[in-house]
């Protein structure tokens, strides 16, 4: 109760009802959740129809495959996706290009920086890779696997296995998956583009069998990356974020019940048991405290260290082949998973990270999010372009690591340098931007 | 501190042993003099211990007895006869270079540890001549209250357990042994039907019972007048006024830096938050019950609170802990009690939903029902108000009844049921589900539960006059809220919103599932550092005050509920310290 009127009075200090000098924003909305109540709400802006010009545009990833090569877009025009953003967002091109990177880090910088990338399993694409991975396999004996289909998201036609036999055949069971999870996930409308004419490409990883349980539950992180630029890189990191648990005990034995195996929550809602009134998720700063009672101050600033790395190498690997383009900004959602040594590993990227909320809570972390991102591919034209936080985004990255700025009273002078990444810590984004946007840039302009 | 080995190793304890030394209070450079007055007037502390000689050797004597029959006497027996060995030990000196030695080795300060810890269960010393009731609770009338509450519960458990046909103690058959010892781990993927289960008691019928007390030796037509009570408890308690509250709470003040406060301003980590983290780590090293105590009123920093919290409670998890919760999960597993149903309902109905606390279902059933079987918890009893309840076993089925205390037929077949002697109500598992937070071993968990419960959470559900027990907490709430705040009180009560039927909810579980975790966890530091509950009257009066202008608003009952309903939001230190200092009085 007490949080509606939050919300509420948060838009009142942005814009005052009488200013009005700024132009209108016209816009377009693919979707219909999260983001479009935030672009609807947003003051100024109107939405325009299909066929209409616009000024922004909150477009799926098809819609763009279609449309962009043949509009010409205006200086001021924003759009919310990459034109071949799969390079990050498949999961065998993400592999890839991690893969090419490590190797030229190697090249380059030695076997130490080279090591930095180790952060995601052991992946071979199928059927491409399909002798190396068998040769990988036999050299693991008894470890488990995880076939999973490169196009899809949340978490469909994903399979675990342990014998090879289980996949001489992966082409059927694929095939078979592909219509139970269809009749199974109605209504869910998968984003990424079909690729039904051809043998439908997996990856198979190597399953982590040790993950991080929190009273016997597994759990995987999904935090938020805005990406403003890719050359010169210019990537921001969201403060909230949450951990979503498997409503299931985790255990190896049974490794055909894959509720247990995946927390996307897209998979958990079809669950037998699922109990819609329960919000299997934590927020980022309930996971930090966790932890850190757990594992002491020092471990958890080392974790999330790592996890801001993993952000950044997993960006500058793709940095040369995504096509630049300064209308494009890009809302990435990066799956985490956290194993019992503490050790991040990148599970996957989402260029459509599901904006759909579960909760109340759910729905007001995400149109926070939202709008700050609105803050910060700023169409209204009220950021100078050298803040290094902008609501709950600070920025991470921009052409090389930021820093932020902190006096030390004990050791002035000192150069130790701390990265400018709060992931998981108190989000102080109301009063940050309270700050940033005054006086009214309307009042300003005029 | 040397006077502690002597009085153990020897039998006499004589006034001069003790009178020649002092209570057990380390030194640890930092905290000078003050460390040892960790008390204050109506708390036990060893200060007021030692007022009076014969009350001291009397309760040097209880500690020694109690320390005998531990682990802890038959292992320094055993370190100090291996000292004697050492090379640097001689005949001559030989008392004084095996204390040294067990100083030396880190033993010592074990032991002041086990004493200090046995100073905060101490029953306050009684007179000679005083009954064992009388240390449970020196009032007749709130005993028989709680007597009669009691009979309440039993009768009502007795009428579950025949209405639904439910042996009240059964042993499982086993399969199901088995089947249960295979998801000890998973307990909470079990959906049994509860819907048939009810609480036995929930904090409202509870406050119900503590409105009704009255003292019978008391004319309240005297407090006519200023001194009149608008409350809804009408028993004649001392309790603290804020000016009192200022003096026992000092380190709360304004100009001490506070975890909760201090580490949230604009001021730089190094100011305040480095150096407690960097004087907690010192008293983690040093092992001493004392410092962790002294220091956790400023608050415990998140990555070092278990440790902290652990060491205040000397709760070691040495083998012989593993070892005993092992027993107690063998007896969850060999028997089926009528509790357990009760338990189940209760995590199902409160953690299971909590937006925090639902990751911890399992770990909640691991610690409650090993708790109802733990019969060490029964030696509460000597200074709790309650009484355990008992029953007969009635023919071959092991089908039992609960008995009304004095009224067992068959002496010999008299045993407590359940055997921990606590009867869960509704929202019990909240005093667990905090504690998930910090420790990961369902064992230490457990360990650390027991010793909160034992020292604090029962007091926040029997009826007692002590500073610590909900009465007082009650009365205190409502006086402080009286006092403080006369036309908002006198505003709820026109309306039929009396506070305390708002604020009871928190305080009966001492705020938890209420506040989110990082403020609870603070607020229970403090508890954990004053050794006292009335922080938790504090701060419901405090709460109230900063929704004090919304609650003038409102006009019924509902309406102050809506206000109050969200506390999640609160920070916690800083409503305590304005609360306490910065109000005019």
């Amino acid at each position: 109760m007490s949080r509606s009127k939050v919300s509420f009075s948060r838009q009142l200090h942005f814009f005052s009802p009488d200013v009005k000098t700024w132009a209108t924003v016209r816009y377009r909305c693919g979707l219909s959740n999260t983001i479009q109540d935030v672009l609807h709400q947003r003051p100024g802006w109107i939405e325009v129809k299909d066929d209409c010009e616009w000024d922004f545009n909150w477009c799926d990833v098809g819609w763009l495959r279609e449309n962009f090569d043949h509009s010409y877009l205006e200086e001021h025009v924003r759009i919310c996706h990459f034109r071949n953003n799969y390079e990050l967002t498949r999961k065998n091109l993400m592999v890839k290009n991690l893969k090419r990177y490590r190797k030229t880090l190697e090249r380059e910088a030695g076997r130490l920086e080279a090591a930095k990338c180790d952060f995601f399993p052991r992946t071979f694409e199928l059927p491409n890779e399909y002798h190396l991975f068998v040769e990988e396999f036999k050299r693991s004996q008894g470890s488990t696997w995880i076939m999973k289909p490169v196009a899809r998201s949340q978490g469909k036609g994903i399979f675990l296995f342990r014998k090879l036999k289980d996949i001489m055949d992966w082409k059927k069971v694929a095939r078979q998956i592909t219509v139970e999870m269809n009749t199974f996930v109605d209504g869910t409308r998968s984003d990424d583009q079909r690729e039904e004419n051809q043998v439908e490409s997996y990856v198979a990883q190597r399953y982590i069998e040790n993950p991080y349980l929190i009273s016997g539950r597994k759990f995987d992180l999904r935090v938020y990356v805005l990406v403003t630029s890719y050359t010169p890189l210019k990537a921001w990191l969201y403060r909230d974020g949450f951990a979503r648990f498997s409503s299931t005990r985790f255990s190896l034995s049974s490794i055909d019940d894959q509720y247990v195996h995946l927390t996307n929550v897209a998979v958990q809602k079809t669950a037998p048991d699922y109990d819609p009134e329960k919000d299997c998720k934590w927020q980022l700063q309930q996971l930090r405290r966790y932890l850190t009672a757990k594992h002491g101050r020092e471990t958890v600033e080392r974790l999330f260290q790592d996890i801001d790395n993993i952000f950044v190498r997993s960006l500058l690997s793709v940095q040369k082949v995504i096509i630049n383009d300064k209308h494009c900004f890009e809302l990435y959602g990066y799956d985490i998973l956290l194993d019992q040594d503490l050790k991040p590993w990148l599970i996957e990227v989402n260029a459509s990270p599901s904006l759909t909320a579960s909760s109340q809570e759910d729905y007001e972390m995400k149109s926070c999010l939202l709008e700050d991102t609105l803050h910060v591919v700023d169409m209204e034209g009220r950021l100078t372009g050298k803040e290094k936080q902008v609501g709950g985004f600070d920025l991470m990255w921009n052409d090389g690591p930021v820093y932020r700025e902190i006096i030390h009273f004990e050791n002035l002078g000192s150069t130790s340098l701390t990265a400018n990444t709060h992931l998981g810590c108190n989000n102080d984004r109301q009063k940050q931007l309270r700050y940033l946007l005054k006086p009214f840039p309307g009042q300003k302009r005029a | 501190m040397k006077q502690w080995s002597t009085v153990l190793f020897t039998d006499e304890c004589r006034v001069s042993v003790a009178g020649e030394g002092e209570a057990p209070a380390p030194r640890l450079p930092s905290y000078g003099g003050r460390r040892r007055t960790c008390g204050r007037p109506g708390v036990r502390v060893p200060a007021e211990v030692m007022d009076e000689g014969a009350g001291l050797s009397l309760a040097i004597a209880q500690v020694v007895r109690r320390l005998k029959a531990t682990r802890l006497h038959s292992q320094l027996e055993r370190e100090a006869k291996e000292g004697l060995r050492r090379p640097d030990i001689a005949v001559g000196s030989l008392r004084d270079d095996v204390r040294r030695f067990l100083a030396a080795s880190g033993w010592e300060r074990k032991l002041q540890n086990a004493v200090y810890r046995e100073l905060h269960v101490l029953p306050p010393p009684g007179h000679p001549a005083a009954s064992p009731e009388h240390a449970k609770e020196p009032l007749a009338y709130m005993r028989e209250a709680q007597a009669g509450w009691e009979r309440r519960i039993l009768k009502s458990l007795n009428s579950m357990s025949t209405e639904l046909g439910v042996p009240l103690a059964r042993k499982r058959p086993a399969p199901e042994q088995k089947e249960l010892s295979n998801k000890w781990n998973e307990m909470g993927t079990d959906e049994p039907d509860l819907s048939q289960f009810r609480p036995v008691y929930a904090p409202k019928d509870f406050l119900e019972v503590l409105i009704s007390l009255r003292n019978p030796n008391h004319d309240r037509s005297e407090e006519v007048g200023a001194q009149s009570q608008w409350g809804l408890i009408q028993v004649p308690l001392n309790v603290q006024d804020v000016a009192q509250m200022r003096e026992a709470f000092a380190d709360l003040a304004l100009n001490i830096g506070q975890l909760g406060i201090d580490d949230h301003t604009h001021v730089p980590a190094d100011l305040f938050e480095s150096e407690h983290v960097r004087l907690g780590k010192r008293v983690v090293s040093e092992q001493d019950s004392a410092a962790a105590q002294q220091y956790s009123r400023q608050g415990c920093p998140t990555g070092l609170r278990a440790e902290l919290w652990a060491l205040i409670l000397n709760s070691t998890n040495e083998p012989e802990d593993i070892l005993n919760y092992d027993q107690l999960k063998a007896g969850v597993i060999q028997y089926d009690l009528l509790v357990d149903n009760l338990i189940y309902k209760d995590v199902k109905l409160t953690a299971s939903n909590d937006d925090y606390y639902f990751v911890f279902e399992d770990f909640l059933y691991q610690v409650l029902l090993c708790f109802s079987r733990d019969t060490t918890v029964l030696e509460h009893f000597s200074y709790n108000s309650a009484t355990p309840p008992k029953s007969y076993i009635q023919g071959l089925y092991g089908v039992m009844c609960l008995c009304v205390p004095g009224k067992a037929g068959e002496e010999d077949y008299v045993v407590v049921y359940p055997p921990n002697g606590v009867i869960p109500f509704h929202g019990f598992s909240m005093y667990v589900a905090p504690l998930c937070f910090l420790y990961n071993e369902p064992c230490k968990l457990y360990s650390v539960f027991k010793e909160m419960y034992i020292r604090y959470f029962f007091r926040l559900h029997s009826i007692s006059s002590s500073p610590s027990g909900i009465v007082s907490l009650c009365l205190q709430f409502e006086r402080l809220l009286q006092t403080h705040l006369p036309q908002l009180f006198y505003h709820l009560r026109e309306i039929g919103a009396q506070p305390l039927r708002i604020a009871f909810k928190w305080m009966v579980r001492a705020f938890s599932g209420y506040l989110s975790t990082d403020q609870l966890l603070l607020l229970w530091d403090r508890i954990l550092g004053y050794d006292s509950l009335e922080i938790v009257a504090v701060l419901a009066a405090a709460v109230f005050a900063f929704r004090a202008e919304n609650l003038m608003e409102v006009t019924s009952l509902s309406s102050a509920e809506a206000v109050l309903a969200d506390l999640s939001t609160l920070k916690v230190m800083p409503l305590l310290q304005i609360f306490l200092f910065a109000t005019v009085i």
